[in-house]
């Protein structure tokens, strides 16, 4: 079952519709409960290989439905060093759980000072409501 | 394209479903309710019902009727009794595939043409430029409302009699006068329902309260490609052959049609490339225009709800094209493995 939709507050978020848990100098990233429900169930996660670099606004891969390919865009820039594969096997967990079992990759960042460019959950929804 | 989409009579119902309505060859159509895997498993496990309302229909009729179309259409005619049908192909001159529709023997003299909505119009002018005298061809889509009723309960929830596969009769679907077609697009039991425009609402109702669940054209999409049915504009089109496509069968190279000449010399040189089914071997989507190492290139391809693996179809040459053939696509600049099956894809248990 797809979650209801949430957007929780201790996240930081990007306008391409994805999120980012901040933990000490590491980070967790995935898409929002908006960017899941456009989509539809997911049925592929494209991730980037642990150890690679993605850049802030950049894509670092790509999640599928039946009907549609969407770029991941990065929240932050950094290096990979996890990759959830759980979401991999199964990947309709971004539907069911995308704040939780539903994370995408955790990376090391490389400039902690770009989460000063994000948005607070006040500030996604707004951008939400605008559109 | 015409500025503004076309609805259908059930328009109206399911944007109060709340369907995801996307447009499609000029007509605003519902691409999905709940979610394409679960209308997807609901055809394969029980019954789905779809508004296919936007496919075009014609009415042939006049003692040349019959001779007309078989100057036109690839399939035999003279095998159909009244109340039966066939897939066939409208074909040009250079043996390409014009449009692919089912024939509907509705009389003696007379033919029901139920063809893709994209084509509805230049299937139309193609069939008038080539009447003639005792033969008429009248459009009657804006009359007509289709629901497709597929799944392997469909026919008992609508609680209709058992036919054969390509019959169809008159009946009443709870008071609504209906044409039942045992045909379908999605490889299950099943019936496609035609009735008045201004009963397709009755219509509607009566097959959800009978537990049909309303499917959109995202899982019409998956089904029929699990089942290998080609999509005209994807899989085949004017610059395909029928006998590359794997039509051969729909097309009776011993009568005299439009582009026969071209077919007979294509079956007799053997075709250079070949229209084949294909799963991936690893985690990825062929998704339509995708190149095929070796010339290839992928027709039709997504997800498969039924295997859980990307599939899809695409035109290889020859000699890729046997069962067990690995190919190789290029999934975005990655390279992935695929391997040729037999057609159908997937194949009901039993």
């Amino acid at each position: 079952m797809a979650a209801a939709e949430t957007y929780p507050a201790d996240l930081k978020y990007h306008p391409e519709h994805d999120w980012a848990r901040l933990e000490g100098d590491e980070a967790v990233l995935g898409i929002t409960w908006f960017a899941a429900d456009a989509l539809g169930e997911l049925v592929h996660f494209e991730p980037p290989e642990v150890g690679s670099t993605v850049t802030k606004d950049a894509s670092y891969g790509e999640v599928e439905s039946v009907k549609a390919v969407s770029d991941l865009i990065a929240a932050l820039s950094g290096e990979v060093l996890e990759v959830n594969q759980e979401v991999r096997d199964s990947p309709e967990a971004v539907n069911e759980d995308p704040y939780g079992r539903g994370w995408l990759i955790r990376i090391r960042l490389s400039d902690p000072g770009q989460v000063e460019g994000l948005l607070d959950v006040d500030a996604y929804r707004q951008l939400l409501a605008e559109q | 394209m015409p500025d503004t989409l076309q609805h259908t009579p059930l328009h109206d119902r399911h944007v109060e479903l709340g369907a995801r309505m996307v447009p499609f060859a000029g007509w605003e159509m519902p691409v999905q309710y709940t979610g394409v895997i679960p209308e997807h498993r609901a055809v394969r496990t029980d019954a789905g019902v779809f508004d296919v309302s936007h496919m075009g229909e014609f009415e042939v009729e006049g003692p040349h009727a019959h001779e007309l179309l078989q100057a036109t259409l690839s399939n035999d005619l003279d095998r159909l009794e009244p109340g039966q049908a066939q897939y066939t192909l409208l074909t040009n001159e250079d043996g390409g595939i014009v449009d692919d529709l089912i024939a509907y023997r509705t009389g003696r003299h007379s033919y029901l043409l139920v063809v893709n909505a994209a084509n509805r119009e230049q299937d139309f002018a193609w069939l008038k430029e080539r009447e003639i005298p005792g033969s008429d061809v009248r459009d009657v889509s804006d009359d007509c409302a289709l629901l497709a009723v597929q799944g392997p309960r469909a026919i008992e929830r609508l609680g209709l009699p058992a036919a054969p596969p390509f019959t169809f009769a008159e009946a009443a679907v709870d008071g609504v006068e209906v044409m039942v077609n045992r045909t379908g697009y999605t490889g299950e039991d099943g019936c496609e329902l035609l009735c008045m425009s201004e009963d397709a609402g009755r219509l509607w109702d009566a097959v959800l309260e009978r537990g049909a669940v309303p499917c959109g054209l995202g899982a019409r999409d998956t089904l029929r490609l699990e089942v290998c049915y080609p999509l005209h504009g994807n899989d085949i089109d004017t610059a395909t052959d029928a006998i590359s496509a794997g039509l051969g069968w729909a097309c009776a190279l011993d009568k005299e049609f439009t582009g026969v000449e071209v077919l007979r010399r294509v079956k007799a040189d053997g075709p250079e490339r070949r229209l084949v089914a294909f799963v991936m071997e690893e985690k990825a989507i062929p998704r339509q225009g995708m190149a095929i190492e070796g010339g290839g290139e992928v027709t039709s391809g997504s997800h498969s709800p039924m295997l859980e693996l990307g599939i899809g179809m695409g035109y290889v040459p020859v000699a890729q094209a046997s069962p067990d053939s690995e190919l190789t696509i290029d999934v975005r600049g990655r390279a992935r493995r695929a391997r040729v099956v037999k057609k159908p894809i997937y194949k009901r248990e039993g």
